[in-house]
């Protein structure tokens, strides 16, 4: 009986692979340790090898082909013991997502242009990893003060490719391995900062940065204050924030409440390529500590950055990704795509949602909110993280004391359920805001 | 000694280098006490004076009411302030400290004035009467705080240190911390990355022999504060932190050290604070024959005193120095008494540098 070799997810994201190269041959025997092809994902080349002893009886997909998803049978082995019970060769997560992905929205209806963009601007598609490193490098150029440290940045990398190619460019002096020492190395960036540098500090994930929020926040965030605007902070604490999928709970969780609540920080949590990269360069560019929160489920996803020299977006500003007039949908990060999703799924049934992207949390750009509001008339905030004491909380609040009257209804917060985020694949999938949550939470809103 | 420093507070005997050599590695020297001239021991006289009474005239205004919340004096500690910060090149060197500040700033010839004004919590303090006690900064003479979390700013000051060396400017930071602020693990995880990337930071210990009410030997394994840096390779050095000279002494090794190139050192700075932990303390967990016994036999303003009597120093010219400072340090009462607080506008302004 033949065993079935499946296309192997390598990385708690994975979803497709190209298969670059089998290092087997049809007829070749196999014994558990072998290498039977190089498998290709957006991070990184991966060997994959048997599991079990057999012949390769037969390869199903051919090597240099793209986009094979996970968990589709690439090959047959049959056993030497044919008697054997059949054991699948490698035990590839479902052929179902984690958790369900918004498709890029890139050509998605009425969606307004951002305003610092001429009409007529060239495009390049990019990855939201690949604009993320394009904004660092760019900046490292101008400014010799920059440098960036963390976990993985230089030779590996990054843990999630994020600082590829930075080392070989600007060599190690700027682009610094750090030992595993979250709370040490936030506070020699801070310091380095508050020295006349201008440090990117990568966290692998912002889960780790709990080890070191004692220096965002005492040390970054206040001491601009503290010494009457004599020492100031310019510095970037950024990585991946909120789930990525089937990780548990001490690696699924969104912070941008909690950094959200401090004066003297600037938080910024993007959602697409181009607003990634402008957004990062004036990050850098900033005079004021920041957050930036990313979301590893959005670094390989591709979108249109206007191929323009020196991208840079303004803080503080939300942008209406999608103009409609029934209900205003907010939401920022990894959110606005599964709102952008609901939108259109409403849309076939007649309703017309907007939908803000925040994009900077802290200043947050109340002004779009409210104008939306008195649009609208209803809002909901869809919010890929807890809702209690979270950004849709603050924006309930806002919406009551500066635009009660244009409330038709009360503001609803779309969340994911208030747990610690579970392993089993469903329990994830029903813990997680996505598309069908928002519909269903507009529609209640709507009573239709 | 070991498990017995209350009763021997500050005797400090400097341990030989070869002592605690672990073979194939190179040491510091061991240190020898500043042969200072008269003037520059007079100088030392001079601010370890202006130290003990700017704290003490600080203790009594707090006793008024016009100082509020957390402060913590430095009366006793003040050799290792001038010892360690006389060494040093202004415009050029860094220092970073935790909340026990007054002294630091002092030492780096910041105008008394404006260090007061901020205790009274003032617009003429030096920050704006927004920082108080624990958070004062002095970037023009690139002190760096001021810091109220105990052992922040020994990573903050790896941090200084780190951009030193980026910048190549041959600077060296300065970073004290306490005996309690060397439990805490970020000053393990700083020593590690400022050994393994040799950076030019001088760390501090001041062990004045009790975190707040805990003292060394009941909060630490290892009481033996300068061999704390030795699994990371850090050389350490224990040193009397009550004679300005043996400071300086150590001072001198220390930056030779690390201005060659060799990475971190570590000195330990045995001292004693004669106030409670801060203003708030009643001190219970000591004895006044404990404190008394100190000040007796190893106060560092008595102890440069008699050094200056042997050089030929004249009694009359102590006195006159004596004078001075009181002048001076009643002059900055005065001001932070007399200073305007801020504009209520200012509770708004340095949040953010920039607008959004």
């Amino acid at each position: 009986m033949a065993i079935e070799l499946k296309m192997p997810a390598l990385s708690p994201t994975m979803e497709e692979g190209t298969l670059a190269k089998w290092l087997v041959k049809e007829g070749d025997s196999v014994s558990s340790g072998d290498i039977l092809a190089e498998i290709e994902t957006d991070k990184a080349t991966m060997e994959f090898e048997a599991v079990d002893e057999g012949t390769v009886s037969q390869i199903l997909v051919a090597e240099g082909t793209d986009g094979v998803k996970v968990g589709t049978v690439i090959a047959l082995i049959s056993g030497h013991d044919e008697a054997a019970a059949p054991t699948p060769a490698a035990k590839a997560e479902p052929a179902a997502p984690a958790i369900e992905v918004p498709k890029p929205v890139v050509a998605a209806p009425k969606t307004a242009a951002d305003p610092a963009v001429p009409a007529g601007t060239a495009m390049a598609t990019v990855t939201v990893r690949e604009a993320l490193r394009d904004a660092m490098a760019e900046e490292m150029r101008a400014d010799e003060r920059i440098f960036v440290m963390g976990e993985e940045v230089a030779e590996y990398q990054g843990a999630y490719k994020v600082t590829q190619g930075l080392l070989e460019e600007f060599g190690p002096r700027r682009v610094i391995d750090t030992p595993i020492t979250e709370y040490g190395f936030a506070g020699i960036g801070t310091g380095a900062a508050m020295g006349g540098l201008r440090p990117i500090i990568e966290f692998m994930t912002f889960n780790f940065a709990m080890q070191a929020i004692d220096h965002i926040i005492n040390s970054a965030a206040k001491t601009n204050y503290m010494s009457g605007g004599q020492m100031r902070c310019p510095i970037v604490f950024r990585g991946p924030n909120g789930a990525a999928a089937r990780v548990g709970a001490q690696h699924s969780q969104n912070y941008a409440p909690w950094y959200a609540s401090v004066p003297g920080l600037i938080v910024i949590s993007p959602y697409d390529a181009a607003d990634a990269k402008g957004l990062l360069k004036a990050a850098i560019r900033c005079e004021d500590p920041v957050v930036f929160l990313e979301n590893e489920l959005m670094y390989g996803r591709s979108f249109e950055v206007p191929a323009i020299d020196d991208y840079v977006l303004p803080i503080g500003k939300a942008r209406i990704v999608r103009d409609g007039r029934d209900v205003t949908i907010v939401s920022y990060s990894i959110g606005v795509g599964f709102s952008l999703d609901a939108a259109e799924k409403l849309a076939a049934d007649g309703i017309d949602a907007e939908v803000i992207d925040l994009r900077t949390i802290r200043p947050l750009d109340k002004a779009t909110i409210l104008a939306s509001l008195a649009k609208t008339n209803r809002l909901v905030v869809a919010e890929e993280g807890w809702a209690t004491c979270s950004i849709g909380s603050e924006i309930a609040a806002i919406c009551m004391e500066e635009g009660f009257d244009d409330l038709d209804a009360p503001v609803l917060r779309i969340a994911n359920e208030d747990v610690p985020m579970p392993y089993a694949a469903n329990l994830e999938r029903a813990a997680l805001i996505n598309a069908d949550k928002i519909v269903g939470g507009v529609r209640k809103l709507l009573g239709r | 000694m070991a498990k017995s420093p209350a009763t021997k507070p500050a005797k400090a005997k400097a341990p030989s280098a070869s002592g605690d050599a672990i073979a194939n590695r190179e040491r510091p020297d061991t240190p020898v006490p500043y042969k200072a001239s008269k003037e520059e021991l007079l100088e030392f006289y001079k601010q370890m004076l202006l130290i003990r009474r700017f704290e003490e005239k600080a203790g009594q205004l707090y006793g008024l009411g016009l100082i509020g919340g957390f402060c913590h004096l430095y009366i006793g500690q003040e050799a290792v302030a001038i010892g360690l910060q006389s060494a040093l090149t202004p415009g050029k060197d860094s220092v970073i400290t935790g909340y026990r500040d007054h002294g630091h700033m002092l030492a780096y010839g910041i105008d008394p004035n404006i260090i007061m004004a901020e205790l009274t919590g003032r617009a003429a303090g030096i920050s704006r009467g927004k920082g108080g006690s624990m958070h004062m900064f002095s970037t023009e003479h690139k002190f760096y705080g001021g810091h109220g979390i105990v052992g922040a700013q020994v990573s903050l000051g790896a941090g200084l240190a780190f951009a030193h060396k980026y910048n190549n400017d041959g600077g060296v930071c300065l970073a004290y911390f306490g005996d309690g602020a060397a439990n805490q693990g970020q000053v393990y995880e700083s020593f590690n990355m400022a050994e393994l990337w040799k950076l030019p930071i001088i760390f501090v210990i001041e062990n004045n022999q009790y975190a707040m009410g805990t003292s060394v030997n009941r909060a630490s394994a290892e009481d033996q504060l300068y061999r704390r840096g030795e699994s990371f390779r850090i050389p350490g050095l224990q040193v009397d932190g009550m004679d300005v000279l043996a400071v300086r002494g150590a001072a001198e090794v220390a930056l030779d050290w690390v201005r060659s190139g060799k990475g971190p050192i570590l000195l330990e700075m045995k001292t004693y604070r004669y106030r409670g932990h801060s203003m708030s303390d009643p001190a219970k967990y000591r004895s006044r024959e404990e404190v008394q016994s100190v000040r007796e036999k190893s106060d560092p303003i008595d102890g440069c005193k008699d050094d200056l009597l042997a050089m030929g120093v004249k009694e009359d010219d102590l006195k006159a120095i004596e004078k001075e400072i009181r002048a001076i340090v009643n002059a900055s009462a005065e001001f932070a008494e007399q200073a305007p607080e801020p504009e209520l506008s200012e509770l708004y302004t340095d949040v953010l540098v920039e607008n959004y």
